[in-house]
C-alpha cells in the first residue's frame, strides 16, 4: 500500500472514487480470476462424478436385459432315452452334446413356423445362434422331469451373446463380418426371428441369480455366487467388527488409564486406518491361509480380513458417539449407585447406539466395495457352485461382487465389460441403500444435548 | 454330550451357591471379567499390526535368503521367470508408483484445494448444498468403480484422441490414465482435509486482512494459505500415501509392463500391481517369485506408514498452533 501514498504525494489525485484506477482494476480482475478458477475446480469435481456415473450406466444398464428365444423343444426319446425305460442313470449318461440336435430341430421348426427363411445358414450356424448354455438348461430340465421325455415343451433359451449384443447395439453387421463367432447371415436371421416374435429381450433375472459362466458364454454369466459371497462376508464383518469395535472403544474411551500402553493402542489404531488395503490381503494370505490353514476363496477369510480393515472405522465412529453422550448421564447413574460398568452399559451405550450403528453401516459399505485384499486370498477363482448355507457355507469357495467385476474385465469377450458395468450398478445400488439407511438412522435418532 | 452339559451346569450351580456370602462382591468379580474382555478387544489392533509386520518381515527375510537384497533394491530390471533366474529389481516398480502418484497429486491437490476454498469462501448456499454432497459421494465410491472407469472410458479416450494422433503410444492403459483417475479419486480426500484446515484458521486473521483493504482472494492467497500451509502439506502427504497404496485403479489402468520411462502415455506398472500379480493364481511359497511380493508389501507398508506418521505429526503441530 506504500506506493499509493507515494504516488499521491508526487501527483495530486485526479480520479474520483467512482472511477477505478489501474491498480484497483488489476486487483479486481485478479479477484474475479481466482473466483473463476475456484468455480472451475468445483465444476471438475462435479463433472467427474457425472462422467463416472454416466459411463458406468451407459455401459452397464443393458446387462439388465437379455435376449431369449422362445422355442418348442421336442424331447426326443430316441436321443435321450434309447432304452425307453426312463432309468435316470441312463438318462444322465447323455451329455450336453446329446441335447444339441434337439435344439437344432427346435430352431428349424420355430423358424419354419414363424415363416423365417434360414436356408442361408448351415444347421451348425443355426444351433450356434443359441447359447452354449442352452443344452445344459435342457439337460437339467430333463433330469428333473424325466417323465416329460417324448413331450414337446416350450423353453426360453438363452441366445448367443453376440446376437444379444447385436440387439443391444454392441455388435454390428460390419463387426460380425470380421468375427469368427458370428456371421451377418446369422444376425439377419436373428432380426427376422425377432420380428416374428421368436427372439425377445426380457428383464434379466438370471443376472442376479445365476453363477459365473465360462469365457465363451457371457450371456449366461450372473452374479448369484458373488452376491451370496458378499452377503456372507458382510455378515461375518458385522458379527465380528461391531462387538470388537464397540468393546475396544468402550475400553479406550471410558476405562483406559493415561499411560504409554494406551498410547500404543491409539497409535496402532490410527495407523491401521491408513495401511493400504492390499497389505491386509497379504496378512490374510500369510496368517489366515498359510498359518491357520483356512481354505482359499472362502468367505470366512475374506470376512476376517475385511473385519480387521473396518475395525478402525468403527472404533473411531464409536468413540465419537460415546464422547457425545453428556457426562450428566454418567453422573446420574453413578449417583444412584450404579457401578461404572453399569452406567456405561445401561445408560451411555444405548444413547450412543444410533451413532455407533451409523458408523458400522458406513464401515460395512466400505468393506463391501473393497477389492484388492480379496484378490490375494483367492476370491478371483472361477466358482460355479453356490456355497452352502451358513455356517458350513462360510468355508466353501465363493466370489464377491467387486472381485467378480474385476474378474469379468479380465475376459476377452466385450460382452463381459457390459456385465462388469452391470455388476458395478448392482454394487452401487447396495452402497446407496446402506448409506441411505445410515443417513435415515442418523436423522431419526440424532439428539442434541 | 447333553449329559456332560447338564453335569457341568449342576456342578457350577453348586459351586456358585457355596460362594454366595454377604461378603462376596459379585458385581466386582463379573465386572473385572468384562473389563478383561474389553481390554482383549482393544488388543486386536495391536495383534493386527504385529501380524502384518511379523508376516511381512518373516517372508521378506525368507526372500532375501534366496535373492540378494542388493539386487532387489538397486536393480533396474523387473523380469520374473517361472523357471528361476528372474530379475526382481524394485526400481522400475517404484518409479511407476511414484510417477502415477505424482500425476494423481497434480490433478487432485490444486482441484481439491480450490474446491475447498471456493466452497468455504465464495459459494452461495444453493451451490454449496449441491456441490458438497456430490463431491463427498466421490469419496464413497469403491476403487473398483474407478478402475472400471479407467479401463473402459478414460483409457480408450486418451488413446484414441490424444496418444494415437500425437504418435505417443497405442496402449489404452497408461500412466496418465491411472494418474488422472486416481486424481479424481483423491479430489474429495484433499478437499475435505483442506476444508477442515482452512476452517481452523482463526477468523481474526481474516478480519485483520480485510480491515487493511485486501480483497478476498488476496486474503486467501497471502494470509489464509500461508497460515494453513503446514496443514495443507500434511493433507498432501496423506493423499500421497493413499495414492501409493492404491491398487485397483493401477491394476486396471496402468498396465503390467515394468518400465523406467518418461512418456506418460506408456503403460507402466506399480508395486501394488506386482503384489497382486505375484500372489494371485498358484502361489507356491518356496520360490523367490512369490516371496518377492512380501518384500514389495513391506516396502509399501514402510513408505505409507512413514508418510502417515509425518503427515499426522505435521497436522497435529499445525492444530496446536491455533489452539
Amino acid at each position: 500500500m506504500s506506493d499509493i501514498t507515494s504516488s499521491s504525494a508526487s501527483a495530486p489525485r485526479r480520479s474520483s472514487l467512482l472511477v477505478q484506477d489501474e491498480r484497483t482494476k488489476r486487483r479486481n480482475a485478479s479477484e474475479a480470476r481466482f473466483r473463476f478458477v475456484g468455480l472451475i475446480a468445483v465444476a471438475i469435481g462435479v463433472l467427474a462424478l457425472v462422467g463416472l456415473l454416466t459411463s458406468i450406466l451407459a455401459n452397464g444398464l443393458s446387462s439388465f436385459q437379455q435376449t431369449y428365444a422362445e422355442v418348442e423343444v421336442y424331447l426326443d426319446p430316441a436321443k435321450l432315452d434309447k432304452s425307453g425305460d426312463r432309468n435316470l442313470e441312463k438318462i444322465a449318461k447323455v451329455s450336453t452334446f446329446g441335447y444339441a440336435p434337439l435344439i437344432q430341430v427346435a430352431m428349424e421348426t420355430a423358424s419354419a413356423k414363424a415363416g423365417v427363411d434360414v436356408s442361408a445358414l448351415s444347421s451348425k450356424d443355426l444351433v450356434a445362434m443359441i447359447s452354449k448354455e442352452a443344452p445344459a438348461t435342457l439337460r437339467n430340465y430333463v433330469l428333473a422331469n424325466p417323465e416329460m421325455i417324448g413331450e414337446t415343451v416350450t423353453f426360453s433359451l438363452l441366445v448367443n451373446g453376440r446376437i444379444d449384443g447385436y440387439f443391444k447395439g454392441r455388435v454390428t453387421m460390419a463387426s460380425a463380418a470380421l468375427d469368427r463367432n458370428i456371421s451377418p447371415e446369422q444376425l439377419q436371421a436373428a432380426d427376422d426371428l425377432r420380428a416374428a416374435g421368436v427372439l425377445d429381450k426380457t428383464f434379466n433375472w438370471a443376472f442376479f441369480t445365476a453363477p459365473d459362466a465360462s469365457d465363451t458364454r457371457p450371456e449366461a454369466a450372473g452374479l448369484g455366487v458373488a452376491i451370496l459371497g458378499s452377503i456372507y462376508m458382510m455378515l461375518i464383518v458385522l458379527c465380528l467388527s461391531l462387538p470388537l469395535g464397540v468393546a475396544a472403544s468402550i475400553y479406550l474411551e471410558e476405562f483406559a488409564p493415561q499411560n504409554r500402553f494406551t498410547d500404543l493402542i491409539e497409535v496402532n489404531i490410527s495407523n491401521l486406518a491408513a495401511v493400504p488395503s492390499i497389505v491386509f490381503g497379504i496378512l490374510g494370505l500369510a496368517i489366515f491361509i498359510n498359518v491357520v490353514g483356512l481354505p482359499q476363496s472362502a468367505p470366512i477369510v475374506g470376512g476376517l480380513v475385511l473385519t480387521l480393515m473396518t475395525l478402525p472405522t468403527i472404533i473411531i465412529a464409536t468413540r465419537a458417539a460415546l464422547k457425545s453422550v453428556p457426562p450428566s448421564i454418567r453422573d446420574a447413574a453413578l449417583g444412584v449407585g450404579a457401578s461404572k460398568m453399569q452406567a456405561i452399559f445401561h445408560h451411555v451405550l444405548p444413547l450412543a447406539m444410533p451413532g455407533i450403528l451409523t458408523g458400522a453401516i458406513i464401515g460395512l459399505a466400505q468393506a463391501l466395495g473393497e477389492t484388492a485384499p480379496l484378490l490375494l486370498i483367492g476370491m478371483v477363482a472361477f466358482v460355479r457352485e453356490y456355497p452352502a448355507g451358513p455356517p458350513e457355507g462360510l468355508f466353501d469357495p465363493a466370489a464377491a461382487l467387486p472381485v467378480q467385476v474385476y474378474n469379468w474385465t479380465q475376459r476377452g469377450d466385450p460382452a463381459f465389460v457390459e456385465r462388469a458395468s452391470g455388476a458395478i450398478i448392482v454394487l452401487l445400488v447396495f452402497l446407496i441403500l446402506m448409506n441411505t439407511v445410515a443417513i435415515l438412522l442418523r436423522r431419526k435418532f440424532e439428539r442434541r444435548w | 454330550m447333553s449329559g456332560v452339559t447338564l453335569a457341568m451346569a449342576v456342578l457350577l450351580f453348586v459351586v456358585t451357591l457355596l460362594r454366595i456370602t454377604p461378603d462376596l462382591r459379585a458385581r466386582n468379580t463379573s465386572e473385572t471379567f468384562v473389563l478383561s474382555l474389553l481390554i482383549g478387544a482393544s488388543l486386536v489392533a495391536i495383534l493386527t499390526t504385529v501380524g502384518i509386520v511379523g508376516s511381512l518381515l518373516f517372508e521378506t527375510l525368507n526372500f532375501f535368503k534366496m535373492y540378494p537384497a542388493k539386487d532387489f533394491f538397486f536393480s533396474t530390471v523387473w523380469n520374473p521367470q517361472f523357471r528361476g533366474g528372474s530379475d526382481l529389481g524394485i526400481l522400475p516398480l517404484l518409479w511407476g508408483t511414484l510417477y502415477v502418484s505424482l500425476l494423481a497429486l497434480l490433478v487432485a491437490v490444486p482441484t481439491g484445494l480450490m474446491i475447498a476454498i471456493y466452497l468455504a469462501e465464495y459459494a452461495g448456499k444453493g451451490l454449496r448444498s449441491f456441490a458438497k454432497p456430490a463431491i463427498e459421494v466421490l469419496a464413497g465410491i469403491p476403487t473398483i468403480v474407478y478402475g472400471l472407469f479407467a479401463l473402459i472410458t478414460v483409457g480408450p479416450f486418451l488413446r484414441d484422441y490424444i496418444a494415437s494422433p500425437l504418435g505417443l503410444g497405442s496402449s489404452s492403459s497408461s500412466v496418465l490414465t491411472a494418474g488422472l483417475v486416481m486424481g479424481i479419486m483423491l479430489i474429495p480426500f484433499v478437499s475435505s482435509l483442506s476444508d477442515d484446515i482452512i476452517n481452523a484458521v482463526p477468523q481474526a486473521m481474516r478480519d485483520g486482512s480485510y480491515g487493511l483493504g485486501a480483497t478476498k482472494s488476496e486474503t486467501i492467497k497471502q494470509v489464509i494459505l500461508p497460515a494453513a500451509l503446514p496443514g495443507v502439506v500434511g493433507a498432501v502427504l496423506l493423499a500421497a500415501s493413499r495414492a501409493i497404496g492404491e491398487t485397483m485403479i493401477v491394476v486396471m489402468g496402468a498396465g503390467a509392463a515394468a518400465k523406467l520411462g518418461l512418456n506418460p502415455f506408456e503403460a507402466m506398472t506399480t508395486v501394488t500391481v506386482k503384489i497382486v500379480s505375484q500372489l494371485t493364481g498358484d502361489t507356491e511359497f518356496a520360490s523367490p517369485e512369490t516371496l518377492v511380493a512380501f518384500a514389495l508389501g513391506l516396502t509399501l507398508f514402510v513408505i505409507t506408514l512413514g508418510l502417515n506418521v509425518i503427515a499426522l505429526h505435521v497436522v497435529r503441530k499445525y492444530r496446536e498452533q491455533y489452539e
